[in-house]
């Protein structure tokens, strides 16, 4: 049996908008609020937030009442930490390699480090992969489409 | 009214077969059936990653092409669920049922076949239908002032909310926080920045792009990391010979086709009810009306037929509240719109009379796009089915740059990217305490919109909230919204004898676990 006090997935899900929710709302309350007849800016965040909030009660609510079974947790069964890390790692190297790289190290780090993820990869796979798409990118991207975005910083390619 | 569609109808056409209109709607659809092939690539992301290369381009070939990636990949998206048992996109999941027994039995071709046949004849009707009713409801829609227009925006986000997979309160939730979303940016009348946090990129509001991109691309790819399934090719293997259905096969198929593209322009119709309800709703009926209903889920080829019409018929008729009203039915309608503006186009009813280059161009050039890509799928069946074996490990780091230099290549700004990121991270927060994210993108496009006419109609009424329910039509709108809730909470108290027979369907749907959330 479960107790009725295990943290089911809902109150973190509910407790979420209401944190939101409330955030907006006070955000909102530091603009001009106004009248019915002549809206401020605050008008529409502050009823936002505060919908959002009642939104997130009610879903943790119904998660209390309900007796169904809830199981998931937050986590999924099997948390991917290092193939997160490397989605998020491949866009953060993509913004600071193309500010002060260029086109070319850019690419071919995000899709390195991006493709490092899989369990299956290897250095060299990711590499083949991470070139491959590194000259497929230039020529579509540069010389076709021709988007302003330098292929190394400081030499004139 | 007939001659009067004919020869708005013979201008659209002039305007699709133009050369360079042509070559981009030829480009979409391409592109389209291409994505719909690829296992965990869907229609969303691929136009946010297409939408910045257009800025550059007049609008109507834009729209042509964008357009044509979303139907088109209906045509791709079948192949995976018949061949491979993959229900990667939602409107097809359905199709597995039945699509792939008959694979098994090696009649995985007739399968194809019926299915490109099937949805030809679907997507004329909801082509027809737009052609007919657009200029109808355009006519009606010109009566509304922004008290109409703010409660049938209500109507839209509550039916796209609740009629959504998931929980309806979720899904509210998901669309009050787009329409949160909406406000970051500077106010429309007084141009006080709002939710900034004194980020002065911010200041323009949050691009369109990043959120969809983040939403539909970040955090689908986190979600899918090492959690995907080997793809087994084993009966894969189509040649075009075996692609033409048999006498018996076509007669077989023949109402159930009819009934499905019927149904699912029904759906189209209803706000929030987009092609994936429609598939299953019509899967239920053929399989409720059969006379051997047994036959359903071991390779019944009527199964498959109904499904695939009523998606496709419904797919095109997405269009017609989305072009007609400004009032998109679903995410990729509300991304098109977006483009829309984003084009310097005002959604809305007088978006036919204003552009009607557009509007019409664009129907002319869902006949040609149908047309080529009845063509590309016959012939090419071969290389659609290669494309299937292309695994995850090498589609998600490619799919990673194109979302990086899409956002990049919308304002040549770093930012984007990094916002994009922001919103990916969220987007999965999100996913994995069950929120789908679909209804925030409807929030966050029609946001602005809602509350322009909402401080509007305040302002001619004085204030006077009761002008909402005074005005016959706004009436009518929020008396829609009330029966919305109520069915909602109907369906909630007596959950387990309605959603029963639903969840019956679903559970035979084999779950993969890179499958689209749209």
């Amino acid at each position: 049996m479960r107790g009725k006090f295990t943290l089911k997935r809902d109150y973190y899900a509910g407790g979420l908008m209401l944190l939101l929710g409330v955030g907006a709302a006070v955000t909102g309350t530091g603009y001009k609020f106004g009248s019915l007849a002549r809206m401020g800016p605050g008008f529409m965040p502050v009823v936002l937030g505060v919908v959002l909030a009642f939104l997130g009660l009610l879903i943790a609510g119904t998660a209390l009442g309900s007796s169904e079974p809830d199981d998931s947790r937050f986590l999924p069964d099997n948390p991917q930490w290092f193939g997160w890390l490397c989605i998020i790692g491949g866009p953060v190297l993509f913004i600071i390699l193309g500010e002060y790289g260029g086109m070319i190290p850019a690419v071919f780090a995000c899709v390195f480090v991006c493709a490092l993820g899989d369990n299956t990869a290897t250095y060299k796979s990711a590499a083949v992969l991470a070139a491959g798409v590194t000259v497929f990118g230039v020529v579509l991207f540069h010389y076709l489409l021709s988007i302003p975005f330098p292929l190394l910083r400081g030499f004139n390619l | 009214m007939i001659s009067t569609a004919i020869t708005d109808l013979w201008y659209g056409f002039g305007v699709a077969l133009e050369p360079h209109n042509l070559m981009y709607c030829f480009l979409g659809v391409l592109v389209g059936n291409l994505v719909g092939v690829l296992p965990g690539m869907g229609p969303v992301a691929t136009i946010s990653i297409l939408l910045p290369l257009t800025f550059g381009m007049h609008p109507v070939p834009a729209i042509l092409m964008l357009s044509g990636v979303y139907y088109g990949a209906q045509y791709g998206g079948a192949i995976c669920s018949i061949l491979l048992n993959l229900p990667c996109h939602p409107p097809h999941a359905v199709t597995c049922l039945d699509g792939f027994p008959l694979t098994k039995q090696g009649k995985g071709g007739t399968a194809l076949g019926i299915t490109v046949i099937a949805a030809f004849v679907g997507a004329s009707f909801g082509i027809t239908e737009m052609i007919f009713l657009a200029p109808f409801l355009v006519k009606v829609a010109l009566e509304f002032g922004p008290a109409e227009v703010c409660s049938l925006m209500l109507v839209g986000l509550l039916a796209g909310s609740t009629l959504a997979k998931g929980s309806p309160l979720k899904g509210i939730a998901m669309t009050v926080l787009g329409l949160l979303i909406g406000i970051v940016g500077s106010d429309i009348e007084t141009g006080q920045p709002r939710f900034t946090f004194g980020i002065t990129e911010l200041f323009d509001g949050v691009e369109i792009i990043a959120l969809a991109l983040g939403m539909f691309g970040i955090a689908e790819f986190m979600n899918s990391i090492n959690n995907t399934e080997t793809v087994d090719l084993r009966y894969a293997k189509v040649g075009i010979s075996d692609m033409f259905p048999s006498k018996a096969d076509i007669k077989k198929s023949f109402w159930p086709m009819i009934r499905g593209t019927l149904l699912g322009s029904l759906c189209a119709l209803i706000p929030g009810t987009g092609p994936t309800i429609a598939s299953f709703v019509s899967y239920a009926t053929e399989k409720k009306i059969s006379k051997t209903p047994e036959r359903f889920g071991h390779g019944a080829i009527e199964g498959v037929a109904c499904p695939e019409a009523s998606t496709h018929s419904s797919v095109q008729g997405d269009f017609i509240p989305t072009m007609s009203l400004g009032i998109p039915g679903d995410t990729v309608m509300a991304l098109l719109l977006g483009a829309l503006i984003i084009h310097g186009i005002v959604p809305g009813p007088q978006l036919i009379s204003q552009h009607a280059d557009i509007f019409w161009g664009l129907i002319a050039s869902f006949w040609i796009g149908n047309i080529l890509l009845v063509v590309l799928n016959v012939p090419m069946i071969g290389l659609w089915v290669k494309l299937l074996s292309i695994p995850y490990r090498y589609l998600y780091p490619s799919a990673m740059f194109f979302v990086c230099i899409g956002v990049y290549a919308a304002n040549n700004d770093m930012f984007q990217v990094a916002e994009t990121l922001f919103i990916g991270v969220v987007g999965y927060i999100l996913l994995r305490l069950d929120f789908h994210p679909a209804p925030i993108l409807l929030g966050f496009v029609l946001g602005p919109r809602f509350e322009e006419n909402f401080r509007r109609s305040l302002l001619i009424s004085r204030g006077d909230l009761m002008t909402f329910i005074e005005r016959p039509i706004s009436a009518f709108f929020l008396l829609i919204c009330v029966v919305l809730i109520a069915a909602q909470i109907y369906v909630w108290l007596r959950k387990p004898k309605i959603v029963a027979e639903e969840q019956a369907i679903e559970a035979q749907v084999p779950t993969s676990s890179y499958s689209e959330l749209a």
